[in-house]
């Protein structure tokens, strides 16, 4: 039963409580699971907050986790998904000296080719943001990096899966009942 | 009625908006929960709900544990027993960590219980404050649900979903962190009971497509077999487990947390399965056709080894829990819903039947049992007492009627292979956590829920100074529990396995005992010690007319071992007789 690990992305729908991220967290502990991201957020409903968790496990513990998920009284509704099942991204922020932006004009190439956007310059630093997936945010790190990058930052995965999810249906239903 | 009559007073003082301190209104919403008795334990930061208990201790009953985890065991003996919430208090810090086991305990074995713990003032959160704990953050992963009131004005919204949460769907532990200031502060209080939380579905919808499927399996089934749990015991749904099995015809086997929902001498009630478990069902599992598992969670003691579990059977799950299906074993249908309404649909869909030759197979490997293990422990030829005559003896005096509370170790395996059951939620045993100190707390707890029925504590020498303490509060609450120590001076069961598979090296299991008949004295409690056999009959005797708080200590052989046993990680089929 040696079963293929995958990466998954697990979505979870829950109300907006102090010590749910402690609850939801313990299930992938308990089951000596390593998170390798998570964000939450804002849902598309107001006051439903959305946790996107990405793991790598096989399918039948991403099941059990799920389950195990969505028994918990604030969870509205847990779904684990493949890559191919979802849009991805990651974003990510470096820090870097100002005078390189002058004096290695390899510097400007690499923004430009990357897609990466400047957010600010000043007279000692200035910052770049770049979003996409993890292997284009690792090449220009590695490309940065031989010019010194003073500070660098990459958020967990946020992801929309193509599959439609029905939770506002499911908050109505439990409204009319 | 008496629930329904509280509440009403409740809402119609509401009308008229009180203004009144958090912790008055603590203690009106355990009333309006028809909240009797509660077990718990003072301290700091939850004086001024104390305060509140004094002043209503005409309408709700506190009792003082001598441990915290005398309170949360107290509880659960209560809810066990009854069907009820139990509820336990303790203050900040130690009083709350002590109560951790017992919360555990509730949360493996589906016990529905609010603890309510005091907490340092909110402005001191977070400081390290005397007796600050993070008892939120503790309880999390053994908790069904848990939260921290901050604010006087949340109390009552806060309090009726504990109630809600803890009771409904698959029952558990809900645990209430309330602040010092808000107990001291007030609201305008008005009680309603809670209903649904939106994102929670206790029990979830059943697809009569599913039943009709498991009713198609069922029907066509040469040798079926149904394992119950405690989820029958849970839903009530003992009656319509009984209409299933008797028109069906199929022999039914229980896990321990299922003991008791169908009479012991019903014919179709094969036994326990499990590690310790009857003969008969464990076997047979390996050879039914088809598996109908309803309210159970095919634990790890129950099934041995998954790889060689009942592969050759079709395998039906009734279950309220979605997380439980295919958790440990593969369906082949899952009955998703409340037991009790799953069964009543499933009845109509049953042909009537008959499995006479399959149920002759369980009376033949029974017969095996009663040669090489039963007859020995109920009836034993050699000098030293056994723990099964003992049970027998109990049982002769109960005639099935009396709760047995049992401990963990060999009595507990020994009180649930050979205890006779008339009435359901009789057996209260630690299932899941396999808590030792359990039995007197919890034993105290359901007498008090259920004060006309006899309660038998049945405890081993090691688990009973795990709580000993507990003497004190049977003894000033006078709850006339009846306490048998089935002393081996050793704890038994990991000398057992010490025995088997550690070629006998008694690592740490050899027990010096204090005179256990003193100790109850100095309780005044009645206590009598056993010796010998001709000494049995008449202590039991004695011990089952008394109307008082009792202590009865056997001394039973030392190494003895229990039997039938399914060694650790083998099939359930390859279990040992000897």
């Amino acid at each position: 039963m040696n079963e293929e690990i995958k990466t998954f992305t697990i979505s979870i729908y829950t109300e907006n409580n102090i010590g749910l991220l402690n609850r939801i967290s313990a299930i992938f502990q308990r089951r000596h699971v390593n998170i390798e991201s998570l964000t939450t957020s804002q849902s598309e409903i107001e006051g439903v907050n959305r946790f996107v968790i990405v793991v790598n496990i096989s399918e039948s513990q991403a099941k059990k986790i799920i389950g195990q998920i969505e028994k918990q009284v604030e969870t509205i509704k847990a779904y684990y998904h493949t890559d191919e099942e979802t849009i991805f991204t990651e974003s990510c922020m470096f820090k870097i000296k100002s005078d390189l932006l002058f004096e290695e004009p390899q510097i400007q190439n690499i923004i430009k080719d990357s897609d990466t956007r400047i957010v600010t310059v000043n007279k000692e630093f200035f910052v770049l943001e770049k979003s996409g997936r993890r292997h284009e945010i690792e090449e220009l790190r590695k490309a940065l990096s031989t010019f010194g990058i003073m500070q660098f930052v990459r958020s967990g995965r946020i992801a929309v899966t193509k599959q439609e999810m029905k939770i506002t249906e499911m908050l109505l239903a439990f409204n009319n009942q | 009625m008496k629930d329904t009559q509280t509440l009403e007073t409740i809402k119609s003082s509401a009308m008229v908006t009180e203004r009144i301190s958090g912790s008055e209104a603590i203690i009106k919403c355990l009333i309006a929960e028809g909240v009797d008795v509660l077990y718990g334990y003072p301290g700091g930061a939850i004086m001024p709900v104390y305060d509140e208990l004094f002043k209503y201790q005409d309408r709700i009953h506190h009792v003082l544990t001598r441990h915290e985890q005398g309170a949360a065991h107290a509880a659960q003996g209560y809810a066990r027993i009854s069907g009820r919430v139990g509820v336990a208090m303790a203050t900040s810090g130690p009083g709350a960590t002590n109560l951790i086991t017992g919360i555990a305990d509730a949360q493996i074995d589906s016990t529905p219980l609010v603890c309510i713990t005091g907490q340092v003032p909110s402005h001191l959160l977070g400081s390290d404050a005397f007796q600050e704990t993070d008892i939120v953050g503790i309880s999390t992963p053994v908790t069904k649900w848990n939260h921290q009131v901050t604010d006087a004005s949340e109390i009552p919204e806060v309090i009726a979903k504990a109630f809600y949460i803890a009771k409904s769907g698959r029952p558990g532990p809900v645990l209430i962190d309330i602040t010092k200031n808000a107990q001291f502060g007030e609201l305008d209080f008005k009680y309603e009971k809670c209903t649904g939380v939106r994102s929670y579905i206790p029990v979830p919808k059943t697809n009569p497509e599913t039943l009709k499927a498991a009713a198609d399996i069922i029907n066509g089934a040469k040798k079926p077999m149904i394992v119950w749990g405690q989820g029958i015991i849970l839903s009530e749904a003992e009656e319509e487990l009984k209409a299933v099995i008797e028109k069906a015809g199929i022999p039914s086997a229980w896990t321990i947390m299922g003991a008791s929902a169908i009479p012991t001498a019903h014919p179709l009630n094969v036994g326990m399965v499990g590690m310790h478990g009857n003969y008969a069902p464990n076997v047979l599992t390996n050879q039914c056709d088809v598996l109908i598992a309803i309210g159970m969670r095919f634990d790890d003691r129950v099934t041995g080894d998954l790889k060689t579990y009942a592969k050759q059977a079709k395998i039906i799950h009734f279950e309220i829990d979605p997380a439980e299906v295919d958790k440990n074993v593969k369906t082949d249908v899952a009955v998703l819903g409340d037991a009790k309404a799953s069964l009543k649909a499933l009845l109509p869909l049953l042909k009537k039947n008959t499995h006479d030759n399959w149920l002759q197979e369980f009376k033949k490997l029974y017969d095996i049992e009663f040669e090489k293990v039963i007859k020995h422990d109920i009836s034993p030829s050699k000098e030293g007492l056994t723990m099964g005559e003992v049970l027998k003896e109990i049982n002769r005096h109960s005639k099935g009627d009396a709760a047995i509370v049992s401990d963990v170790g060999q009595h507990q395996m020994i009180a649930c292979r050979y205890s006779e059951f008339n009435k359901t939620k009789s057996n209260i045993t630690s299932g899941g956590l396999g808590t030792m100190g359990f039995a007197l707390p919890a034993a105290m707890g359901a007498k008090m829920a259920e004060p006309e029925r006899d309660v038998v504590a049945i405890i081993g020498d090691g688990g009973f100074q795990m709580n000993i303490q507990e003497l004190g509060t049977i003894f000033q609450t006078q709850i006339p529990v009846k306490i048998v120590v089935l002393n081996n001076e050793f704890l038994g069961m990991v000398r057992q396995w010490q025995q088997l598979f550690f070629d006998k090296r008694y690592a740490s299991t050899e027990m010096t005992n204090p005179d256990f008949v003193t100790i109850a004295k100095g309780y005044h409690l009645e206590a009598q010690k056993v010796t010998k056999r001709e000494e049995l009959a008449d202590a039991v005797k004695a011990m089952m007319a008394s109307d008082k708080a009792y202590f009865l200590e056997v001394c039973v052989e030392k190494e003895d071992n229990v039997f039938p046993m399914i060694p650790s990680g083998a099939s359930v089929s390859d279990i040992r007789l000897s």
